[in-house]
């Protein structure tokens, strides 16, 4: 119930929230450097814990609705308080997370403790005053956006304008304001009249992070649509399509199942996107459909166990990717609890575990290998021995700065670039 | 002539040891193809999909259920939780009890 099934840093990255598969949301909060705690600059500590989802019953179709959170998406702070989308397979909701840090005392008609005073030993009429009290973190549900999807929810975003946000399911996706609950639009339908004909289904989706009319969604056969609302009502047609070309030749059973998209997200510049398959990430350039500028192997060593891969459900893992603020790096994460990063311009990549053993906090991390080869060098890892269970399927980077979060299985890790 | 013949021949073989040799996903495909002989024979989409879209499926009364989680509010049964593989027959089964359906499509195309 522990397993972590979400992170994401809010715009400032100042918070960072986890859901995981018990329906919990945790938020942290980085705390602010003081001068007798200089060290404590990047420390991120608890700031709120709710439970945003519980476990439900379809009766009619005798369905478990899981309460496991897929996505958390922050919207833009706007006030004091602080908003965020958490959404389980078939319900969003919004959350309010504000802080109260100060109390009235002194009210007439009711005791310290809140109880009822006896009218009749209410004597004289006083003011209640506003007194400091110990900060305290209260998240409040307040909207719930239910009922809008058949299938189970994989993806939300939030638009650009701060008014809409889109969630898409296998088949759907639908178009939602934040301030309307029992009304959506529905901007993608690709469900077949005739579901023995179904080939594909909607893996992700994602709002483009200036253009509020367009989005992208990608699909389980590897291909990406880009769709720009102000063409039709209804997206069915997209206005870009991108896929890799597959040499016929080297299709395999496995070919679509790892073509697979788990995750798609665009740059911050807004220029491009990036996909993930089960073995590799692609960058793509908006303005080119028929390739990706750029290939990056996660995991090529994979692709002859692919076997015992499928045999364990693990070809069906659903790896997600980030990029770092500037869009030099992009991160992704691996089996045996390691995740990679690749440098765009250098195309350097590095593998890094996250690990108790391998994490003394303060520590530099230490780069790790697998081997492909027959010979084995000291502190490589042999594919054979690689935990498949030990999995990072989930990974956040600050908005600004070199401050990765890591998701290991029920571990939070928050590494940061080391500063002389 | 009996030269050019036995020339074309040893570069047919080699062609054919190069696919082997050099594809590890082929490779690995005869492999399951070799364990699941009736794998693949359905478009593998579909099958995939349709898995995936079902995901969730209990097979129980809910009736039942409500009901039990009704009866252990009032009563707190202090019995141990009973055993998670034997469900039909002695209690009424809730979703917890339920031994987790393995998602894998291979393990049905063995039982069918």
């Amino acid at each position: 119930a522990d397993i972590i099934s979400t992170v994401e840093f809010n715009y400032t990255g100042d918070l960072l929230a986890t859901g995981d598969k018990g329906g919990r949301v945790v938020i942290f909060q980085r705390e602010q450097e003081t001068k007798s705690r200089p060290l404590s600059r990047g420390e991120y500590n608890v700031y709120s814990t709710f439970q945003s989802h519980e476990p439900e019953f379809d009766y009619l179709k005798s369905l478990e609705i899981e309460e496991k959170i897929n996505k958390i998406r922050w919207l833009p702070q706007q006030n004091a308080a602080h908003f965020l989308l958490s959404t389980n397979d078939k319900t969003i909701k919004l959350w309010k997370i504000s802080e109260r840090d100060k109390r009235a005392e002194g009210y007439n008609l009711k005791d310290e403790d809140g109880r009822l005073r006896e009218p009749c030993r209410v004597t004289e009429l006083r003011v209640p005053t506003l007194k400091p009290m110990d900060l305290m973190v209260e998240a409040s549900p307040r909207r719930t956006f239910a009922n809008a999807h058949t299938y189970h929810i994989n993806s939300i975003s939030v638009n650009s304008d701060y008014a809409t946000y889109l969630s898409a399911d296998d088949l759907r996706i639908n178009l939602w304001h934040l301030e309307v609950t029992n009304r959506s639009f529905n901007i993608v339908d690709i469900k077949p009249a005739n579901m023995e004909e179904l080939t594909e289904v909607i893996t992700a989706a994602e709002f483009h992070p200036h253009h509020c009319n367009v989005f992208v969604y990608s699909s389980s056969k590897g291909t990406i649509r880009l769709c720009d609302m102000r063409s039709s009502a209804l997206c069915d047609q997209h206005s870009k399509f991108f896929e890799e070309p597959e040499d016929p030749s080297s299709r395999s059973f496995f070919s679509e199942i790892i073509s697979s998209i788990s995750d798609v997200k665009f740059s911050h510049s807004g220029r491009y996107m990036m996909t993930r398959d089960y073995l590799s990430v692609k960058v793509w350039d908006l303005n080119m459909e028929n390739r990706p500028v750029e290939t990056y192997q996660v995991h090529e060593y994979l692709r002859s166990k692919l076997c015992s891969l499928y045999e364990n459900d693990c070809i069906f893992d659903k790896f997600e990717c980030c990029w770092n603020g500037s869009d030099s790096t992009i991160m992704t994460g691996s089996y045996n609890n390691f995740f990679r990063t690749f440098e765009r311009s250098t195309l350097r990549d590095t593998t890094l575990e996250a690990s108790r053993e391998s994490s003394k906090p303060r520590a530099i991390l230490k780069p790790r290998k697998v081997c492909t080869t027959g010979k084995r060098k000291k502190d490589e890892i042999t594919v054979d021995s690689l935990d498949f269970n030990k999995k990072i399927l989930h990974t956040a980077w600050h908005p600004t700065e070199n401050i990765i979060a890591v998701a290991a299985t029920n571990n939070l890790y928050l590494f940061q670039e080391k500063v002389n | 002539i009996l030269l050019d013949v036995s020339l074309t021949v040893s570069l047919t073989v080699f062609q054919e040891m190069e696919d082997k040799v050099l594809s590890p996903e082929k490779a690995e495909e005869a492999k399951l193809k070799a364990r699941y002989p009736h794998l693949g024979q359905k478009p593998g989409g579909s099958d995939f999909l349709r898995k995936r879209l079902q995901k969730g499926q209990k097979y129980f009364d809910s009736g039942d259920y409500n009901m039990a989680k009704a009866k252990m509010k009032n009563k707190q049964l202090p019995t141990a939780a009973p055993d998670k593989t034997e469900v039909t027959g002695d209690h009424i089964p809730t979703p917890q009890d339920l031994p987790q359906r393995k998602p894998s499509l291979v393990a049905s195309k063995l039982a069918g």
